[in-house]
């Protein structure tokens, strides 16, 4: 409010794209265009115009989608019509990498050059370099460019690229498997051609356990993975969906949370928090209205899970989100899900229109007199949104920074109402609960550790893909699923970035919460991602480090200076130009990470020395005591 | 002031600022709060954060505006017709409060006849904004369980002020929107101190308290007493007819305190000149002003915040104390020396007088501050008025006593509605004048610049003419390009800035900088009989582009 506004104005296609998402302005005042003679002696705004703030990362999207960049015009009209001064839509639109705030070609390939899709040595990126030119250059009138992109969550067909297309009806797409000539081809403005690996394929490649009966065998919440069809609701009930819905309305509110907490559930984020009483904390709050979210901004190096089961199973994530409206009482959720996965967008787009369609959303689901609607936002290329404050703030059309706890999202989440946010993964084990009941999920897997978990195996393995076993099982279980380590196994990257290094020796450890919490190592987001000799593993640590100092989202001090010092003194130590002695260097790196540890606002810079840690220590990377690289 | 006292018996706005924290909708009419009262805008916004409606009635669409839930842009002047309008919606809709009116008012039937005929398309018609518009503004104040009017120069600079104020009050009489927490009538303050200025009795009519110095023997007696001086029974002159009176040769001396006249009159070409042909002119003031500079003698003063004690009273009447915290500087004396000085050469000896005392004297003189001692004040961060002993509280809202249905005494003084006739402005447009001139602050200037030109701020732009975009295109002007302005009375040379918050017809000028733009050439010399206010804010103006005016008719003070 107290809006200086800029005064370039919008194109007629930046209006079009920004009025299709929040109807045409009612008057000039409020951003129409001022007709002449047609003067307007009122205006509405105040409240109602406020209120829709949270649509400043929907229409930045809708101005990107359209024309490519985010001019000053497009981003004027934007704040005209949500009341949002430029200066704060500015610090927005320039907190996503996906959004451009300078003219560039209409066709982006963000290539990956990530962890699983640099091993190699990086091959794809730096042939593009060699023969196309550095990354965001074009040529005048160019079609097209490309970037470097973090993890694109699609490791297991590395390595990945993500098609970022402008104009009208574009739609963006991600690859797998893509070759130096793939993405040439796509600069020089060609669609992809069908040899392109997409993941229609009904066998889902990428979840491997589900190509056959005898592998099927204990899969639970892959269950309809590769069965159904995902974008048929019947076929979805025809294969048990929305019986665990109707179960819940069996048990009422009260009857599902008891549930969910007989079952020991533990998230499945990172944070292990129990499932119950999260819900419960929820429902009990007395402020009004509550709100539900899905954390799917699975953004972790290394994660793909979510993905997988969004693009195949999306009815069971709408499903799993409404039986936890209903049981904390709220009538709105919504799914916050990253910008760098448009195949599981548009197929949960759809689920949702065909589930409203259906009465399964909406006013009255299912005739049981209970209110409850999902929207879906789009994330645009912010790791830090994954954490569940930040994410907060995303969806209210802030920058997508983290907020202080306490209060905790169960007092005051979105948009300061008691909110419950679960990740997909763990939203997904309330169906099979409902569906065996709480006590005999508890029953399943370790103690402690109730249930199955679903690890992304990627890397140098026989069959990289997202697999579910039963909690207890130990690592070189999980890896010999995926056939085994190709080649001498050097190290195993658990839990993702912000996790850490496993060494060969270490294989048999068990993947349960209470064993990872004893020896140290994190199971994070499912990450399992193996390297054998032919992998520069400094290579690798480096990445990690400067994946973290390119994420860290700059509001705490700890984070924002430690990522990028402990960048900095890793490149030193690498390029032996240590300031001091090695071991000074190696006390300095300790230290950053004790500081990030202890004093960062969030998740992010609480681990973001993790995986570094645990390559000076476990494998001995930098001390000139570890197998050279 | 005179609406209020005139309604009420007491000059005031009748709630407190935390009432607007907590009432249900706030209806700022004739006000720019966001930019010109942006301390009080602070207890708005906490409002609209607790979830208090705002409604906004203003013809430009100011910042105000724009926190609004609905703004309504009303041709400049025609208040009285929307407020008319209102009323007889709200009546024959039955939407009035029947039993405050039977028991604590006056004059509702001649009232109700007076509003009859402005059906809502008259209102229309007479206001430009739409009937139904109209018609959702009246129902949502007159079905809110809590609800504010709030205005400021928008409702008093103009010819007809006082009738303009009775309109809203009458709108709050209709629907007992007054004398409980949360509803009231509350015109907005533009100095720290200007509520005190009029407590304290320096206004025409009154002695200090609100006791009228014509109608009030006993008061009168009382205040001779204490004085040890006769008082002569008749008002006094406002500041506009002190000009008529130095025109008319009658006033030959005069004495300005904290006033700057020769930038701030409406007419200021007309004004400097009677300032200057005065036989003495005393100036007292903390900054060589304009009008300083055509005084004989200029007393140099302290500053009241800072180099002074004493008390100041805001808009929701709460005295507070000021403190001294430095010596005023060269020879800048404290106020209350200078006056006993000038005094004591005037043959009367009041011996020393400091603030406590004088203080101290006035809560014998006047019940309403009788309580008010200076531990008390302190004590409690300052008291609202009336406190009539050392046990009151204070009055956290006025005219609760209009609720008291059952003992007359208690009661009191019942609240006549008033007929009011819209009356639109006299300076009328016509083909060669066909623009309506409007003026207004702006946030980081205060008046005319006097207090605020000596700092700078990364908001401030040099003063312009602000016109509406589709103006400009008519024009053919262009943002920044210096353009004549011209009334009836005078012309001045401004920059041109394009304001999207204006609509077509509508210009805009501030009165903040003087010495760039004398505004106030421009501004009709109008004023409203029974307050004395000037009519800033509706002027006949027409722009032309600087070529075509040939310079000797440019009225511009740098051009002479």
């Amino acid at each position: 409010m107290d809006l200086h506004l800029m005064s370039a104005s919008p194109t007629d296609d930046e209006r079009a794209a920004v009025d299709e998402l929040l109807g045409p302005p009612d008057t000039g005042w409020v951003g129409g265009e001022r007709a002449p003679g047609e003067e307007r002696r009122f205006a509405r705004g105040g409240r109602a115009a406020r209120e829709e703030r949270d649509f400043l990362l929907p229409a930045l999207h809708a101005l990107q989608a359209r024309v490519g960049w985010i001019s000053e015009g497009g981003l004027t009209y934007v704040c005209q019509r949500l009341t949002v001064p430029p200066a704060e839509a500015f610090g927005v639109a320039t907190f996503y990498t996906m959004f451009s705030l300078r003219p560039r070609p209409g066709t982006v390939v963000h290539v990956c050059d990530d962890l699983a899709c640099r091993i190699g040595g990086d091959v794809l990126c730096s042939e593009l370099e060699r023969t196309v030119g550095a990354p965001g250059e074009a040529a005048d009138g160019a079609v097209a460019t490309w970037m470097r992109s973090p993890c694109l969550g699609m490791c297991e067909r590395a390595p990945a690229a993500l098609v970022q297309r402008s104009g009208p009806g574009a739609s963006d797409e991600a690859l797998g498997t893509v070759s130096v000539a793939q993405v040439r081809r796509l600069l020089d403005g060609d669609t992809p051609e069908p040899e392109f690996a997409r993941p229609t394929d009904p066998r889902v490649p990428s979840a491997p356990q589900t190509w056959d009966d005898d592998s099927r065998v204990g899969v639970r919440l892959l269950r309809r993975v590769g069965v159904v069809d995902p974008s048929s609701i019947d076929d979805y009930r025809a294969h048990g969906g929305y019986e665990a819905l109707r179960r819940a309305h069996e048990l009422g509110s009260d009857g599902v949370i008891r549930e969910v907490t007989d079952s020991q559930l533990l998230g499945r984020g990172g944070a292990a928090f129990p499932t119950g009483v999260k819900w419960k904390a929820v429902a009990e709050q007395a402020a009004r209205p509550h709100f539900f979210v899905c954390n799917a901004d699975e953004s972790e190096p290394g994660t793909f899970k979510d993905r997988v089961v969004m693009e195949q199973d999306p009815f069971a994530v709408i499903e799993a989100l409404t039986i936890a409206g209903h049981a904390t009482g709220c009538e709105q959720g919504y799914i916050y899900i990253r910008g760098e996965y448009p195949l599981a967008t548009e197929r949960l787009v759809h689920a949702i229109a065909e589930a409203r369609r259906h009465g399964f959303l909406g006013e009255d689901v299912m005739g049981e007199g209970f209110a409850f609607d999902i929207e879906l936002r789009r994330g645009a290329g912010a790791y830090i949104c994954g954490e569940e404050t930040a994410l907060f703030n995303s969806i209210e059309g802030k920058r997508g920074e983290p907020r202080n706890k306490p209060p905790f999202p169960v007092q005051r989440g979105l948009f300061g109402k008691p909110t419950g946010i679960n990740n997909v993964e763990t939203l997904l084990n309330v169906l099979e609960i409902l569906r065996v009941g709480g006590a005999a999920f508890a029953e399943i897997g370790a103690e402690g550790s109730a249930g199955t978990r679903l690890f992304c195996l990627s890397g140098t393995v026989a069959r990289p893909g997202l697999y579910e076993v039963e909690a207890g099982a130990t690592l070189r279980e999980v890896l010999e699923l995926a056939g085994g380590i190709l080649g001498t196994p050097k190290a195993v990257l658990l839990g993702g970035a912000a996790g850490g290094f496993v060494t060969p020796e270490d294989l048999d450890i068990r993947l349960t919460f209470k064993a990872a919490r004893e020896g140290g190592y994190t199971l994070g987001s499912g990450v399992v991602m193996a390297f054998n000799e032919s992998v520069d593993l400094v290579d690798i640590v480096l990445r990690i480090a400067r994946f973290f100092r390119d994420e860290s989202c700059g509001q705490c001090v700890p984070c924002r200076v430690g990522t990028v010092r402990q960048d900095e003194a890793l490149h030193r130590l690498v390029s032996e130009r240590t300031i001091g002695s090695l071991q000074q260097e190696l006390a300095l790196i300790d230290e950053i990470a004790q500081v990030m540890r202890d004093a960062s606002i969030c998740g992010l810079g609480q681990t973001a020395a993790s995986a570094v840690q645990s390559a000076v220590q476990r494998l001995h990377l930098f001390d000139g005591q570890g197998a050279s690289a | 002031m005179v609406g209020l006292a005139t309604v009420f018996g007491a000059g005031g706005g009748t709630s407190s600022y935390e009432e607007i924290e907590h009432t249900d909708l706030v209806l700022l009419w004739g006000s720019n709060a966001r930019a010109a009262h942006p301390i009080f805008f602070h207890h708005v916004l906490k409002g609209i954060h607790n979830g208090t409606k705002m409604i906004v009635v203003d013809p430009r669409r100011t910042e105000s505006a724009e926190w609004g839930d609905l703004w309504l842009g009303i041709d400049v002047g025609s208040d009285i017709a929307l407020s008319n309008t209102m009323a007889r919606e709200i009546i024959v809709n039955d939407l009035h409060h029947h039993a405050f009116i039977e028991h604590a008012t006056t004059g509702f039937e001649a009232y109700r006849e007076s509003v009859m005929d402005w059906t809502l398309e008259r209102g229309e018609a007479a206001t430009g904004v739409p009937a139904e518009i109209i018609q959702e503004v009246a129902h949502a104040y007159a079905k809110a369980d809590r609800a504010t009017i709030c205005w400021t120069l928008g409702i008093t600079e103009h010819h007809n002020a006082v009738d303009n104020v009775l309109s809203l009050i009458n709108l709050s009489l209709l629907t007992g929107h007054v004398g409980v927490y949360g509803s009231g009538v509350n015109p907005l303050r533009g100095q720290n101190n200007v509520q005190g200025g009029g407590d304290m009795g320096a206004i025409p009519n009154k002695l200090p308290g609100f006791q009228d110095i014509e109608m009030d023997a006993a008061a009168r007696e009382k205040f001779e007493r204490a004085w040890g001086v006769p008082i002569i029974p008749k008002y006094g002159w406002h500041l506009t007819q002190m000009f008529h009176a130095m025109e008319r040769g009658h006033i030959r001396a005069l004495y300005v305190i904290g006033e700057n006249p020769a930038n701030s009159e409406a007419d200021a070409t007309h004004a400097t000149p009677l300032l200057e042909n005065l036989d003495c002119l005393i100036v007292q003031d903390i900054f060589m002003t304009k009008t300083a500079e055509l005084a004989d003698v200029v007393f140099p003063a302290s500053a009241a915040w800072a180099e002074a004690e004493g008390t100041v009273t805001n808009s929701e009447r709460r005295v507070q104390r000021v403190r001294k915290a430095l010596d005023p500087p060269g020879n800048a004396k404290d106020d209350i020396w200078i006056i006993v000085q000038l005094a004591k050469r005037l043959g009367v000896d009041w011996g020393e007088v400091t603030a406590h005392a004088a203080w101290e004297e006035l809560r014998t003189l006047s019940p309403m501050h009788a309580g008010m001692s200076y531990e008390r004040l302190e004590e409690l961060g300052g008291i609202q008025w009336p406190c009539p002993d050392e046990t009151h509280p204070g009055t956290l809202f006025l005219h609760a006593r209009l609720w008291e249905f059952d003992d007359p005494e208690k009661q009191g003084t019942k609240a006549p509605f008033s007929v009011v006739i819209d009356d639109p402005p006299v300076d009328g447009l016509d083909a060669e004048f066909p623009l309506r001139l409007t003026t207004g602050r702006r946030l980081d200037s205060y008046n005319t610049g006097v207090q605020s030109g000596g700092y700078t701020s990364p908001l401030r732009r040099p003063e312009s003419i602000e016109v509406s975009p589709e103006d400009a295109e008519t024009l053919g002007v262009e943002e920044g390009e210096r353009v004549t302005v011209t009334s009836r009375r005078g012309s001045v040379e401004a920059p041109v800035h394009i304001d999207h918050g204006l609509r077509p017809g509508l210009v805009f000028m501030t009165l903040h900088f003087p010495d760039e733009v004398e505004t106030n050439r421009l501004t009709i010399e109008a004023n409203d009989p029974k307050s004395g206010t000037a009519e800033f804010k509706a002027t006949a103006v027409r722009i032309d582009k600087r070529a075509r005016v040939p310079a000797d008719v440019s009225g511009n003070r740098d051009a002479e």
